[in-house]
């Protein structure tokens, strides 16, 4: 049977992901760019993966429009005029939302909403507003369909942020995935207090350390996807990523792995960058012609590469001999030391590569923890997180991720599930964020136990709909089914619970 | 010598120790003997008898030179085998603790808490390392409660309250018959703690243990300590559960937990008794 055939008829399909399918097919028939034999080697190895991002780049992996320039000048091309008023607001978004493509096809970048927004909800009445808001936000669930769409709220208290945060906890919507902006300074307690409690039953929105991003992006950066820092007016090109755990396998030690292996892939991960970058730029019509661009809403100088890794946690593992991954990285100094060797040199070779465009960023790529997709199973874990089902205490969870998430700028973060009593306890979360963030995590998210909606890896899903798949019924979500193979390859929704009364691990 | 305490566990994060997030410290030992103790294991200091070592599965208990006996932390499984086996009710789990000892791990958690809680076991019974330890906290700005049983008589000697921000107070049982008979100690220090820790405003909490079937017991508890309390401090009524609890207790008190139906009848009590802040866990 045809792969073509195979996707018109399987039917659990909807129309758009039959069609996406099919234009992924299509794509593929093309081979006009090419990389070395060691590239294909390494991938065919499965050290390196290029996360099925189509071997013909016709758009760039993520796109984050500039949507203060829409709200100021309007859009020509969709013939829009700047709002005047709320409705026309959410309008002018959701028309727009339907034309910034990315690796999806849908948007990974909604826009600052509260900000955004704030000015026209506050000439209305609170209980119209929320209305409007109310109809907004189903649209997108209904129309945008795909758990990596995003938006942002906060590090300020809003009006539109606090209805946003209220029709989420009342919606129990899986889309759009969600992030405050989180600064000490900025954010009020008691506007993250009540993002904690939303978080707890909606498991949105995360809390981004958001001097943090600012220090490496400027004021203007967006929070995409499932937690990747880009520049509004930007975007990533592209996101290979090397899986660790594969590259090692060959390497005879540490010092082998560290001074040999390593270096090779990185080399070949870069070239295979390189190679698309420029495609995209100079081959595909994308930075010539498109509305986006040519209306201002992006510049391609604002666009970088990002440079991906999964699984340091395996790879640790294995160069050390530790076969007892209770015993290995993340509860073990000596497994933990040696990533963040490895992180160095990641972090120091690809600092040293000069990568065409990304001008903005002195022509550099910036790394990125990649979430993991549903075929690695249990062999590589997502970015530099410790595995599923080993997990030690909360405490010294968040202690190894302070060390790593600094060197990611283009997103990495953890995710901690919690037992039903934290829900009257929000105040007991709301520390432990801010302790965290303060001392170096980058990305914190959270849900509780029995919710339906529960982050899996970096997006959201509903088990409802992934029982739905499972009795061969579609689901509108295209990720549904990414969180079906997590949960049966990756046990990704058994991680650790936080209990009221966490023992120490002595 | 540095004044060492015994210690059973140190919990890094709970949630159920006061206000925010809390490092928990409990301390082994306790003068009361209450039928209802769900962990009976803190009650009294190991002597050493050996009974527990022979059955340890990973080897982490031995008898040392001196009689007595050790237990490796590294090799403990936390099976709780040991706890089992004891015939009068202690662990050899714990750990003789400096306060310099305590406050390593605490300062270990310190970013992300709002303070710690000393509970037990009983921890007013080692006042003058809580007086060492609270006054090292507030000079990192952490908060320091007790969670007690209200067997010491704090207005007596206030020195270890006047370096904490408050008590949690058990209040088990007001009817003497029925104090006597489950707690096994006097009720009356707990009761003027009540009205003292109030009076200088360090009443943090207020619990009392919902048992099933026990109209009047539970009523007059309830009763006394609402109309005591009255909207100055929570109150929390918790279910009991016979999860810990010893057999020979259990099969008086209860082999199942209180219905959650049952306690709320005496939260609204309480509340109607004007304990406004009162609810059930």
């Amino acid at each position: 049977m045809s792969e073509a055939l195979k996707i018109i008829q399987d039917p659990t399909l909807t129309y758009r992901q039959e069609l996406i399918g099919l234009a992924h097919l299509g794509e593929s028939t093309d081979d006009s760019l090419r990389y070395s034999d060691e590239y294909y080697a390494a991938k065919a190895k499965g050290a390196l993966c290029d996360l099925n991002e189509g071997v013909m780049p016709f758009r760039p992996r993520y796109i984050c429009p500039d949507y203060e320039l829409l709200f100021e000048k309007g859009c020509k091309f969709l013939e829009l005029e700047p709002p005047t008023d709320l409705l026309e607001a959410v309008n002018v978004l959701e028309i727009f939302y339907c034309h910034v493509p990315s690796i999806t096809t849908y948007p990974v970048y909604l826009g600052d909403l509260d900000k955004l927004l704030e000015p026209f909800v506050l000439k209305e009445d609170r209980a119209y507003a929320k209305k409007v808001l109310r109809l907004f936000l189903r649209n997108i669930d209904r129309v945008q369909t795909d758990s990596f769409v995003h938006a942002d709220i906060g590090p300020e208290d809003t009006v539109t942020g606090r209805l946003l945060l209220e029709l989420t906890e009342e919606m129990q919507l899986a889309i759009p995935n969600l992030t405050l902006r989180y600064d000490p300074e900025k954010t009020s307690d008691d506007f993250a207090l009540a993002c904690v409690k939303c978080m707890l039953k909606t498991a949105k929105p995360s809390f981004a350390n958001h001097r943090m991003f600012v220090k490496e992006w400027g004021e203007r950066y967006a929070i995409a996807s499932c937690y990747n820092g880009l520049s509004i007016a930007g975007g990533g090109f592209t996101l290979p990523r090397m899986r660790l755990y594969e590259c090692s396998l060959d390497a005879k030690s540490p010092e082998d792995f560290l001074e040999r292996e390593l270096n090779k892939y990185i080399d070949l991960q870069l070239e295979y960058m390189d190679k698309r970058v420029k495609f995209i730029v100079e081959e595909s019509s994308f930075f010539k012609t498109n509305f986006l661009v040519t209306e201002g809403f992006v510049k391609q100088e604002n666009f970088t590469g990002m440079f991906g890794v999964v699984g340091l946690a395996e790879c640790c593992n294995h160069l050390l001999g530790i076969e007892d991954k209770k015993k290995g990285f993340g509860m073990n100094a000596e497994a933990t030391e040696l990533g963040i060797r490895i992180m160095d040199a990641i972090e120091k070779r690809v600092s040293e590569h000069e990568a065409p465009y990304c001008d903005a960023y002195g022509h550099r790529y910036r790394l990125h923890a990649q979430v993991g997709i549903d075929s690695d199973g249990m062999d590589d874990s997502p970015g530099t997180r410790i595995p599923i089902g080993v997990e030690p205490t909360m405490l010294e969870q968040l202690e190894v991720n302070e060390k790593f998430h600094p060197y990611f700028p283009t997103g990495t973060g953890d995710i901690f599930k919690f037992e039903e009593t934290y829900l009257r306890t929000p105040d007991a979360i709301l520390p432990i964020i801010k302790g965290s963030l303060e001392r170096g995590l980058r990305y914190f998210s959270g849900y509780l136990e029995n919710n339906d909606v529960v982050r899996v890896t970096g997006y959201l899903v509903k088990k409802s709909e992934i029982e739905k798949l499972r009795a061969k019924k579609q689901s509108l979500n295209n990720v549904t089914v990414f969180g079906m193979g997590a949960q049966d390859g990756g046990h990704a929704l058994d991680r650790r619970v936080q209990h009221h009364e966490e023992d120490s691990a002595r | 010598m540095k004044k060492t305490a015994p210690v059973n566990k140190i919990i890094p994060f709970s949630n159920v120790d006061g206000p925010g997030n809390r490092t928990s410290i409990f301390f082994q030992g306790c003068p009361f003997n209450c039928r209802f103790c769900h962990n009976p294991e803190t009650i009294h200091l190991c002597i050493s008898c050996g009974a527990c070592v022979p059955g340890c599965p990973t080897k982490a208990l031995r008898i040392d030179k001196e009689g007595k006996v050790q237990w490796d932390s590294s090799l403990c499984v936390q099976c709780d085998t040991c706890i089992r086996t004891c015939p009068h009710d202690a662990s050899p789990r714990v750990r003789w603790m400096t306060v310099e000892d305590v406050m390593k791990e605490v300062r270990r958690s310190a970013p992300y808490i709002g303070g710690i809680t000393v509970s037990g076991g009983e921890c007013t019974l080692q006042n003058e390392f809580l007086i060492e330890l609270f006054t090292e906290l507030h000079k990192l700005g952490k908060t320091c409660l007790m969670d007690s049983n209200g067997s010491f008589d704090f207005e007596a000697d206030p020195r270890t309250l006047s370096v904490s921000e408050g008590v949690m107070l058990d209040v088990k049982a007001v009817e003497p018959g029925w104090n006597n008979h489950l707690i096994s100690h006097p009720r009356e220090v707990v009761l003027k703690n009540l009205d003292y820790l109030l009076s200088v405003g360090k009443l943090q909490e207020v619990r009392t243990v919902i048992f099933p079937h026990r109209d009047a017991e539970n009523e007059a508890t309830v009763r006394y300590v609402a109309e005591h309390i009255g909207n100055r401090c929570p109150y929390k009524l918790i279910r009991y559960r016979p999860f810990g609890v010893r057999e020979q207790y259990q099969a008086e008190l209860g082999t199942f937990s209180t219905e959650e139906a049952y306690a709320e009848r005496f939260a609204r009590l309480a509340r109607e008794k004007g304990a406004v802040g009162a609810f059930v866990v």
